[in-house]
């Protein structure tokens, strides 16, 4: 088959495209999907396809072995407030709703891991309106892996030091939290 | 309408500014992903419910003004053209995603349309953010100061774990793709970045053509973008990428110097052999443009060709494009006939130089 733009190269790229309804069969070579746009030049086109495919198909045999397994448990697992199951969502590689990351938790980590070079919390921004109360639990966090850190090395006059910030900043939580509820 | 007047239009204010190590760095770029805290993301919401995020934006940010992004202009996608989408999309300022798929899509643009921020793409709301030259820094900055306004207004999905939540995984955690243009054709041309992409990958990082299909670079534009976006903070994700561009930038211009110290001659036949090319051809497609453009553009660069301004390579790659050679003529265009209005264009727009 010829390409139905230039009728000079064959035409390698299939696809039906709906315009207002109406569906249009379209046949065309790499190079005419390019310069009609048919093609998506965007950015986000790499990520998609390369990483999401192989994503969920990884280690086919494995995941075979998991869904006979778990057969009962994924068709039950539903995101309440938008629908979506986890069977489509790996199917589309998109979530339906931000509900739809708490109801698929325990299954997302090493997906975010094979994205995420390995990570699977959220270190950056953080909304203004939300923030201290979050800004002050990250501070906790740090605060306490450096308690153990001193601990360990018995630089236990720092440590101390620490241990009083820590309990401060736990007390202002305490009372941020109350004031809310 | 005069050539002139045209690229006036087509061209966005901020790209005639020069910005720091513009002769190979063409633009940063900063792309923030949010979304509604309670809405369901476009990919599966009811159309009343985008609907509704589209009146709402519209109602709040429509000719409001933002430090020195003035006059945010509000477009709904179905109100305007298809060759209008496509000429926004070729000048950057909306996806392809968004001009084609998107139901209830819209976009803010600002006047001198270094922001646009678009409504119901992937997610519910994309900030986009330009710098001419190399300044990923300033273009994060100003990006924070834009999602802090926003949110004044707008909760957005967030968990304390999880960070932002997108719609696509990809996307999680700060929301943030941050990338810069580069112009590398000694590189390309003594074929070290195809040795040196694969080193650049396992940084996490994505090097692209902007322009072409596949591995393939017309112009020997790259794009050159973070990958992870979670578990790094935005500044972290910054300083990664500045410091490869960095390098990037210096391999380029020692490419540069060993070129035109061993080759020089045939370095310069190339140069205006293209530079002939373009001044002289009836017919041209856009790859064959896209190489003369870029051979133009290190001859400016390296002193060959004194007489023209900088900024040909950046105007006239986005002006040959399909979409923007229609909205030129006016009409609907066939792949020949617009390879002959591309040559008639390019050749008016070196004369303006003269
Ligand atoms: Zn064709
Ligand atoms: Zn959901």
């Amino acid at each position: 088959m010829e390409c139905q733009e230039c009728h000079e190269r064959p035409a390698t790229l299939h696809f039906t495209k709906v315009i207002n309804g109406d569906k249009t069969e379209i046949h065309v070579c790499e190079h005419c999907a390019k310069e009609k746009g048919y093609v998506s030049y965007e950015e986000e086109a790499y990520s998609l396809h390369d990483l999401l495919s192989g994503l969920f198909n990884f280690d086919s045999v494995s995941l075979n072995e998991q869904k006979k397994n778990s057969f009962v448990t994924d068709q039950g697992l539903k995101c309440e407030k938008c629908g979506l199951t986890y069977q489509e969502f790996t199917h589309l590689g998109k979530f339906g709703c931000a509900e739809c990351y708490h109801t698929f938790s325990e299954r997302l980590n090493p997906i975010f891991r094979r994205v995420h070079s390995g990570n699977t919390r959220h270190d950056g921004k953080i909304p203004k309106r939300i923030g201290t109360d979050i800004h002050q639990r990250k501070e906790l966090h740090i605060l306490k892996d450096k308690l153990q850190q001193l601990i360990k090395a018995e630089e236990f006059e720092q440590a101390a030091q620490i241990r009083d910030q820590i309990k401060s900043l736990e007390r202002s939580i305490n009372q941020t939290g109350k004031g809310e509820g | 309408m005069s050539l002139q007047q045209f690229m006036n239009e087509a061209i966005s204010p901020w790209m005639k500014e020069e910005g720091p190590d513009s002769d190979i760095v063409m633009s940063s770029r900063i792309r923030l992903a949010r979304n509604f805290e309670q809405v369901a993301f476009p990919i599966i919401a009811e159309p009343d419910n985008l609907e509704n995020i589209l009146t709402f934006i519209e109602k709040e940010f429509n000719h409001q003004s933002f430090k020195s992004y003035q006059d945010l202009e509000f477009l709904k996608m179905d109100d305007i053209k298809p060759i209008e989408k496509r000429v926004l999309v070729e000048k950057h300022l909306i996806s392809p995603h968004l001009a084609e798929k998107s139901k209830q899509g819209g976009v803010l643009i600002s006047n001198s349309e270094q922001v646009s921020i678009m409504v119901n793409e992937e997610d519910h709301i994309r900030v986009q953010l330009y710098f001419p030259g190399f300044q990923l820094d300033q273009a994060l900055d100003q990006a924070f100061e834009i999602d802090d306004w926003l949110e004044e207004k707008i909760n957005f999905a967030f968990d304390e774990d999880k960070g932002y939540l997108t719609s696509c995984p990809t996307n999680v955690g700060t929301g943030l793709r941050a990338s810069v243009m580069m112009h590398l054709p000694a590189l390309a041309l003594t074929q070290k970045i195809s040795r040196m992409i694969p080193a650049i990958n396992q940084l996490g990082l994505v090097v692209r053509g902007i322009y072409g299909e596949g591995s393939e670079a017309l112009g020997n534009i790259f794009q050159i973008s973070n990958q992870v976006t979670l578990g790094r903070s935005e500044k972290d994700i910054i300083q990664d990428l500045e410091s490869v561009v960095q390098k990037l930038v210096e391999q380029e211009r020692k490419a540069r110097q060993l070129l035109s110290e061993e080759t020089a001659l045939q370095l310069e036949d190339r140069i205006f052999r293209s530079y002939g090319i373009l001044e002289h051809s009836r017919i041209i497609e856009s790859k064959e443009t896209a190489k003369c453009l870029s051979d133009v553009r290190l001859g400016i660069d390296m002193g060959y060709i004194k007489h023209v301004s900088k900024t040909i390579l950046n105007e006239l790659m986005i002006l040959t494009q399909p979409g923007f050679l229609q909205q030129y003529a006016k009409k609907a265009l066939s792949p020949q006939d617009r390879d002959v209005l591309r040559a008639s264009l390019v050749r008016e727009r070196l004369n303006l130089e003269n």
